[in-house]
């Protein structure tokens, strides 16, 4: 077996175009997966820890339906493989918009098609997340808090959000880690990221075993910059 | 004439198919102490949590403080500005410190300034005697240290009754009695009080009434020495056999 380091530093430029897309995918893609988790899963978590006794009328009918849709979400995404999504997304989707919408020419570029994969899925799981860490709650505590005559907005922002996003933070690092990984599916819509680069290098010069443990390496790197800056965090906040 | 504050009518609370609260008419005036005793599932938390709108009554008209439920619920908010509550299980909010949870009801609640605020909560925790321990965080008090501090809390928010559900009844034996020693003090700057207890002695010493329920219903109303020594109820004279 014969290991070439020539071949990695030939390859590490391009490569890294790769990893700076991937970087890109994933932090826009989280961005986004944050705030379609954090509504969806506050939606879905919200009947659970609201009293019996202030759910009536048009507000809670709303909050009710708001509830069963975002369910209905993560149920989906939750139930179908990441590339089916990205495929759909970027083959399926358009068609839907050309004959719905009349746009004959619409149509998504891969890197867009990426990002929204991200968002819906990193979402959909985020919800479950934002749901497990708000039900979580000490029920005594929202009574206390909606006790002394606060609005719900101002128990969520006060005392609910702020505990449940301590205790949100370890399966959130998780789950931006799988997000960061599952960029590398994109190489099926044919998105420049690492995983595409390193297989573009290697069908021209054949060194598998080079490039894909210095794939693998920057992969590793970038999951670990991850994994330390949320540990970091992590010990910021007391968890309680 | 002294004023109504709190006036159930007819009450009736019922969770599924179980009726908890059953037919209960009680009249509550400004400055009155009630206590209420009874055995467990007797309804009397449910009762003492109705009055807050924690629970919705199903059936009746429970007027507190001038505001009518279920009629006008969209003012529970109200409501809970003048009924201060306190929790068997304390509920500090947890990542907040002593000090920060007693200004949080004046900040959030009454919109007071933060000066106002701590002006406000600093009296109070003198007054609980946590003058020294606004620093410190839930899990760095005893547990009747706590209570204290959810009684200023409540207090902080200026309401015009308190609520006390099981005050004491998760507190190890050697820490009930500073928590009785405050609610005697507030009691006796003459704030309308509902409590919820198994301490008799405090009844006897500081209620001004003793409601007895058993089972949905109100057994006896009266002044807590006359029920306590001669209870006209089987029922009563039996829970009593039991508890003193």
């Amino acid at each position: 077996m014969d290991f070439e380091l020539e071949v990695i530093l030939e390859a590490i430029p391009a490569l890294l175009e790769g990893a700076k897309l991937t970087c890109l995918i994933t932090v826009v893609g989280l961005i986004g997966g944050m705030i379609v988790g954090v509504l969806a899963g506050l939606a879905r978590s919200a009947p659970s820890i609201s009293l019996e006794s202030e759910n009536y009328g048009l507000r809670a009918a709303i909050a009710k339906t708001a509830g069963k849709l975002a369910g209905l979400f993560v149920e989906t995404i939750r139930g179908t493989p990441i590339i089916v999504q990205a495929m759909f997304i970027y083959f399926a989707f358009p068609l839907i918009v050309r004959s719905m919408l009349g746009m004959p020419g619409f149509r998504f570029d891969a890197l867009t098609a990426a990002i929204i994969t991200i968002i819906i899925n990193a979402g959909a799981y985020i919800a479950e997340i934002v749901r497990g860490a708000v039900l979580s709650i000490d029920k005594g505590l929202v009574e206390a808090g909606l006790s002394l005559g606060i609005s719900r907005f101002c128990l969520y922002k006060n005392i609910v959000g702020p505990l449940a996003f301590r205790r949100m933070i370890p399966p959130l690092g998780n789950q931006f880690i799988i997000s960061l990984k599952d960029t590398s599916l994109f190489i099926i819509i044919g998105v420049g990221e690492l995983t595409r680069q390193g297989q573009e290098i290697m069908a021209s010069n054949f060194r598998a075993l080079e490039i894909w443990s210095t794939v693998a390496i920057i992969y590793l790197i970038m999951t670990s910059i991850m994994a330390y800056t949320l540990r970091r965090f992590e010990k910021r906040l007391k968890i309680l | 004439m002294k004023e109504n504050m709190i006036e159930f009518k007819n009450v009736e609370k019922r969770f599924g198919n179980l009726t908890v609260l059953k037919d209960v008419n009680l009249t509550i005036e400004n400055g009155e102490i009630v206590v209420i005793i009874g055995p467990s599932g007797s309804g009397k938390s449910t009762l003492l949590r109705c009055i807050n709108a924690l629970e919705m009554i199903n059936g009746g008209e429970l007027i507190i403080d001038g505001i009518h439920l279920p009629r006008e619920r969209h003012r529970i908010k109200e409501i809970r500005l003048e009924a201060g509550m306190v929790f068997q299980q304390f509920n500090l909010f947890p990542h907040m410190t002593a000090l920060e949870n007693v200004m949080f009801g004046p900040l959030k609640a009454r919109g007071k300034s933060k000066q106002e605020a701590q002006k406000i909560a600093e009296a109070l925790m003198e007054k609980v005697g946590l003058a020294d321990r606004g620093h410190h965080f839930p899990s760095q008090l005893s547990g009747g240290q706590q209570q204290r501090v959810v009684i200023a809390r409540s207090l902080a928010v200026q309401p015009r009754m308190m609520l006390f559900d099981e005050p004491t009844s998760a507190l190890d034996p050697e820490l009930i009695e500073e928590v009785l020693v405050v609610m005697q003090k507030i009691a006796e700057e003459g704030m309308t009080m509902v409590v919820v207890t198994h301490e008799i002695e405090f009844a006897k010493k500081v209620g001004t009434r003793l409601l007895f329920m058993d089972e949905g219903i109100i057994i006896e109303d009266g002044k807590p020495v006359d029920l306590l020594t001669s209870p006209k109820s089987d029922r009563l004279k039996k829970f009593l056999r039991h508890v003193v």
